[in-house]
């Protein structure tokens, strides 16, 4: 039974997939036209296709400020803290924020006018009216959404990381202190090699999910303004021009990226925890 | 578990470190430095993540025309305005949202834990053919990127004729959930196979150990499931909004989401529905820390 399920939501779709791509279908049409490599080649050659990977750009490089703040503040939280729980659900409570509000709560914070806006004059970084759009203008849209991006997901790598952190054995540390050990020693020679397998999961999490954005570009923006994503690009094809034939290449693509990116990760990193046989 | 551990580490290493600094005033010096960047950074940090949030709340209490008079980061005059989330809640028909992610929420729970646990159970305590490969077919799943697929699943949905039910949603949520399934063999693994045989001899079926042996001891990897798809499926848009675009059928997701066209002109009534969206999860979490972090925990490494 749940095999069935899996067959037919997961690996049947696989396949059809792959067979569209090849043709020209358009979702409704009885007949599906064989055009061989035609919808790939576009994908390659057209300017406006290919520059979906231009933009993941922007997230892969915010995954790395997220990652960077993320082990800043579990580091900062493993040592004594005053409020460190209240602390530690500020930062991480945005990840567990409907995305749909996520996306609403930031169009108010980009608009004209707005939070952003407000603020910045309110520290006299500027006066009113003489700001980007941030939203409007292709130059700023990708770093305002790939910013909401990190605002949402930062709390996941912090959590993660904090774990990690805590479960260094407390030996270690006791040693570290009779030793005489200082905080960035104990950070570099303890914490370091002590999180090291959470740090390679959450790069190659980055990198397949900076291609696969989909959430808060296509609420906050569309798409538009050339914020366009791999995936948001890909449902716009498929469900809007109606080109399915073209949509599934774009599909079947990225899943070849992802699964390449896992399959590297795996020779990299041999994971060690279940053992399933 | 990590948290104890942490607690007593702390308590150990701290006369430790206090006799230092009493012996030390430079050191102390330095400490105390280092002690007030961290809790700047750590507050300036908070403020910056928090002022998206503050300023939807505030708007959410003023009425239309303060709205537009006012600067977004000015605290509202009457914080007793409930009005907005009145309109918010009847106009928007958000009832009918919460109702249809209620249902549909409960019904995925319960099928994904059964599927689930029937799934682990067979795939840990028995050996049949094609054991392997179906462990990779799992595996391989939960690495397929989900929104893209959708472009070829639709069409399956729709050869079933599910669109605009629940079903659709509910098979698309329980169906395919292999984390959760991970979840379960990796708790299975820990209970004691001893168990399972001791039961055969006094006679119990293959089903009787699953129900009165497996389920009731598999209850904390149930639970944290059951936090983990439970989030998921309240904040789930693309979904619902592909498969139940009927306007009985919205979501929380997609009430919210269809907002921005009526309300377009009223911002503080979108504010009010964010503030809705947000509160029972709010709620949720200040209940059920400690197990949210670890369910979130465990989903994620998997």
């Amino acid at each position: 039974m749940p095999l069935v399920l899996l067959i037919t939501f997961t690996y049947y779709p696989v396949g059809n997939m792959i067979w569209y791509s090849f043709t020209d279908w358009d979702g409704i049409d009885q007949t599906k036209n064989f055009v061989g490599l035609n919808n790939y080649i576009q994908l390659f050659t057209r300017p406006q296709y290919f520059q979906v990977f231009t933009v993941s750009l922007y997230y892969f490089a915010a995954s790395f400020v997220q990652m960077a703040i993320a082990l800043y503040f579990a580091t900062l939280l493993s040592f004594r803290t005053r409020f460190k729980n209240f602390f530690k659900g500020i930062i991480f409570f945005p990840y567990l924020i409907n995305g749909v509000a996520i996306g609403l709560i930031f169009l108010f914070f980009f608009r004209p006018g707005g939070t952003l806006d407000a603020t910045l004059v309110a520290l006299g970084l500027g006066k009113m009216g003489h700001f980007p759009l941030w939203l409007g203008n292709p130059g700023w849209v990708n770093i305002s959404l790939a910013g909401a991006s990190v605002w949402r997901y930062t709390g996941l790598n912090f959590v993660l990381f904090l774990g990690a952190i805590q479960s260094i054995p407390s030996e270690a540390y006791e040693a570290a202190d009779i030793d005489g050990a200082n905080s960035w020693q104990k950070f570099r020679y303890l914490i370091v090699p002590g999180i090291r397998r959470i740090i390679s999961l959450s790069m190659i999490l980055a990198i397949a999910g900076s291609l696969s954005v989909f959430e808060l570009p296509y609420i906050i923006t569309g798409g538009a303004n050339g914020s366009g994503t791999f995936v948001t690009t890909t449902v716009q094809q498929a469900f809007v021009f109606q080109r399915v034939g073209f949509a599934s290449a774009m599909a079947v693509m990225l899943t070849i990226v992802v699964l390449l990116i896992t399959w590297i990760q795996r020779k990299l990193v041999p994971d060690d925890d279940v053992a399933l046989s | 578990m990590s948290g104890a551990m942490q607690e007593e580490q702390e308590m150990s290493s701290e006369p430790i470190s206090r006799r230092r600094q009493r012996s030390q005033a430079a050191i102390r010096v330095t400490w105390l430095f280092a002690g007030l960047g961290k809790y700047a950074s750590l507050v300036a940090f908070c403020v910056i993540l928090m002022l998206p949030l503050v300023v939807i709340l505030f708007a959410s209490f003023k009425s239309a025309k303060e709205y537009l008079t006012t600067s977004p980061i000015t605290p509202p005059q009457d914080w007793l305005n409930f009005s907005n989330f009145g309109t918010a809640f009847f106009d928007g028909d958000m009832l009918q949202g919460f109702g249809n992610t209620t249902i549909i929420l409960v019904a995925s729970i319960v099928a994904t834990i059964l599927i689930g646990t029937m799934t682990a159970y067979a795939l840990d305590r028995f050996t049949f053919r094609f054991k392997r490969v179906i462990f990779a077919l799992f595996l391989i799943a939960t690495l397929v990127p989900g929104v893209t697929t959708q472009v070829a699943t639709y069409q399956v949905v729709n050869g079933l004729h599910l669109i605009n039910t629940y079903w659709a949603a509910i098979i698309l949520f329980s169906g395919t959930d292999i984390v959760s399934v991970y979840i379960f063999i990796q708790f299975m693994q820990s209970i004691p196979k001893s168990l399972d045989e001791a039961a055969m001899l006094e006679g119990a079926s293959r089903f009787m150990i699953y129900r009165r042996i497996i389920l009731p001891l598999l209850q904390p990897a149930i639970a944290t499931v059951i936090i983990i798809k439970g989030i998921a499926i309240y904040n789930e848009f693309y979904i619902p909004f592909l498969y139940l675009p009927s306007p009985d059928l919205q979501v929380i997701s997609t009430s919210l989401f269809h907002f921005t066209g009526p309300f377009a002109a009223s911002q503080q009534i979108i504010a009010a529905g964010i503030i809705i969206v947000i509160a029972p999860t709010l709620v949720i979490f200040l209940l059920l820390q400690r197990f949210i972090y670890n369910g979130i925990t465990q989903g994620a490494t998997k």
